[in-house]
């Protein structure tokens, strides 16, 4: 069930590295007989970013509160730099981390929240104001030095979060959701500049979502997790084009449900016969997971009337109900405007696709 | 910040009816003190008034008279420090861990807590009686060993001042945040959480040095000699000296609550600048 890739990211190989190692090896974690992580294997190059990718409840945060020490864990080797971290202490690890709550110290201005590290580390006062001000500048709050978090956005309570992670150069930097309190447009912007810095600083990075466009947009290599397993590992590219499974497949990317009968291990479909991807399954009917870009409008084949159609910039997607009630969005360049009610004719294009077993639902 | 905005959600009363409710509230706590007051320069039970009780108390032979009464005081403070020492080395610690490491206590905790406001202080002594027969063998019969009774008598007052304060910051965050960033659990402790537990803190100090400065009934049948019982004993003898002296505890508690107040509000002002 589980592929395991051990090649680095693409970015981790052009980065000074800074970062460290971090290698989980069968990681079990239960919550009072509730497994959060069940064997959990992961390896993080340094400089990588790895997001850590699944519905909620499926174990990303236990897995990266068990890399900060914040949880312990029950079996496995969690290993940073080479050194088991077993018996260290969460405030020995060399980690930053941001959380999804806000978690400024509230009695403390922004810059006095940014030096706390680094006063831990008994830094001089002088270098330590310097340096704190040089982070702050990188997320560009300096100007806000002297305000409280209660003074400060979401946005920007989570930029002083990020700074004061990153004053003591970590090894490693954990990251718990740590935009989904933001609204879209922050978020996004945010996201990018956690990319930049992390890649600038070259520090090994573990990031936690449950947003799949946020994992696939910033993130060396992305782990799909399901009930505290990792289902597949890999780059954005390879869980999109070549998902594991039936789950990563819905789950990384848009995908069109359509009823198909699996004939000879080939997947049948409105008269086409598309590879499987992933394992193995029985034939007999299943429901295929068919992207919307490996639909074409064409002028003819399978029949339907076009619900809705919308323009998303470089390309449109238009939304079309097919003569036998399947609702399936296709992806086309936006010269072709569909109008609602408009009868139009659908091909594939005979790209693979993944299967789930029929009448299962999510 | 927060729970300013839930009282603004509630329908307010208007001015009249707050002027009304504080006047009446004024009124119930200030006409017994002037009554004090007035009492204190009543001469005898005859209609007319003199200054007498108040410049007596600086004559030469009342200071020997009343060294008693100012030996009480001095131990009330003692006393009063004692308790609060306890609650905080004792009862702070132990409720941060709780509400951090073991929640599943806390219900525990609280109902420990509670007892004492439920025993009646006379069962109290009853039961204390034999420990502290133990206690003076070693620790000596001094006036601050009923600090111990003390601070299990201010369990209730303290940890509900305390405890509302640790459910308005979230303290599982805000140390998990600093030990990340390096801080052993007595920084987490001392640099993070006391400072934002400071209102309660003080609340909770303030609370138990009232009670110990109010207490009569455990000093009092335990036979050591605190505030209370000394004004008890003056007043058989001299009862205006013993309406003066409980108006300078009062006073004493009013200050010790404008400092505290104060105290209280000096992160938010300098919040503000
Ligand atoms: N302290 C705890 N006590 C008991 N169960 C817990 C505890 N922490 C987590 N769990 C359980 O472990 C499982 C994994 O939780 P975890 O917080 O790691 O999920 P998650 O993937 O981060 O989810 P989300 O996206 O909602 O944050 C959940 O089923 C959760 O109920
Ligand atoms: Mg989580």
């Amino acid at each position: 069930m589980t592929a395991t890739f051990t090649m680095t990211g693409p970015t981790a190989t052009h980065t000074p590295t800074a970062g460290a190692t971090v290698q989980l090896s069968a990681v079990v974690k239960a919550f009072a007989g509730h497994t959060a992580l069940n064997s959990i294997d992961l390896e993080v190059a340094p400089g990588e970013l790895v997001a850590l990718l699944g519905p909620s409840g499926c174990g990303k945060t236990t897995a990266l509160r068990s890399i900060s020490g914040l949880e312990s864990i029950d079996s496995g080797r969690i290993v940073i730099d080479g050194v088991d971290v077993a018996d260290t202490p969460t405030n020995k690890r060399d980690i930053g981390m941001v959380f999804q709550a806000y978690s400024l110290f509230p009695h403390m201005t922004v810059l006095e929240n940014v030096e706390f590290g680094l006063k831990m580390r008994k830094v001089a006062a002088a270098r330590r104001r310097e340096r704190a001000l040089e982070t702050l500048d990188m997320v560009g709050l300096t100007k806000h030095q002297d305000r409280f978090a209660h003074q400060l956005s979401g946005g920007q309570q989570q930029r002083v979060a990020l700074a004061r992670a990153l004053v003591t150069r970590p090894r490693v930097l954990l990251l718990d959701e740590p935009l989904s309190a933001l609204d879209a447009k922050v978020r996004v912007q945010l996201r990018e500049e956690i990319r930049r810095l992390q890649t600038e600083l070259g520090i090994t990075t573990v990031f936690v979502t449950h947003d799949q466009e946020e994992a696939l947009a910033v993130a060396d290599r992305v782990a799909v997790m399901r009930d505290g397993r990792i289902e597949q590992i890999g780059t954005p590219e390879e869980l999109y084009a070549t998902p594991a499974n039936a789950f990563v497949a819905d789950f990384v990317g848009l995908s069109n449900r359509m009823p198909a009968e699996l004939v000879d291990g080939q997947v049948t479909l409105h008269g086409c016969s598309l590879n499987l991807l992933g394992d193995p399954m029985p034939d007999g009917p299943v429901i295929a997971l068919v992207r919307p870009e490996d639909i074409a409008l064409t002028a003819d084949g399978i029949a339907g009337t076009v619900i809705s159609s919308s323009f998303l910039g470089s390309l449109r997607r238009t939304r079309v109900r097919l003569f036998d009630d399947t609702v399936v969005a296709i992806q086309h360049e936006v010269e072709r405007h569909p109008l609602p009610g408009e009868a139009v004719t659908v091909r594939l294009k005979g790209a693979p696709v993944s299967a789930l077993p029929p009448k299962v639902k999510k | 910040m927060t729970a300013n905005q839930a009282v603004r959600i509630g329908a307010e009363p208007s001015a009249l009816t707050r002027r009304l409710i504080l006047g009446i509230i004024g009124a119930i706590f200030l006409i017994p003190v002037i009554a004090m007051i007035e009492f204190t320069f009543r001469n005898g039970l005859a209609g007319d008034y003199t200054t007498s009780h108040w410049t007596g108390l600086f004559s030469e032979d009342s200071a020997r008279t009343y060294r008693g009464l100012y030996e009480a005081i001095e131990n009330s403070l003692v006393l009063a420090a004692v308790t609060v020492g306890i609650v905080l080395v004792l009862l702070l610690p132990t409720m941060v861990l709780v509400h951090m490491q073991f929640p599943r206590l806390k219900r525990t905790l609280e109902f420990i807590c509670i007892i004492p406001i439920t025993v009646p202080a006379i069962v109290l002594v009853v039961g204390l009686a034999p420990v502290y027969s133990v206690v003076v063998q070693v620790l000596g019969g001094s006036t601050w060993t009923l600090a111990f009774a003390y601070g299990i008598t201010v369990l209730p007052y303290a940890y509900r001042a305390i405890q509302g304060n640790l459910d308005a910051i979230p303290v599982k965050t805000l140390s998990e945040a600093a030990s990340t960033l390096g801080a052993g659990w007595l920084r987490v402790l001392w640099t993070i959480l006391l400072p934002n537990l400071r209102r309660g803190v003080l609340a909770a100090s303030f609370i138990s040095i009232a009670v110990v400065l109010g207490e009569f009934t455990i000093a009092s049948l335990l036979n050591r000699r605190n505030l209370q019982t000394a004004l008890l004993q003056v007043s058989q003898s001299d009862p205006w000296v013993a309406v003066i002296f409980a108006l300078a505890a009062l006073a004493l508690a009013f200050i010790l609550l404008l400092i505290i107040g104060r105290l209280g509000s000096a992160t938010p002002s300098r919040r503000k600048s």
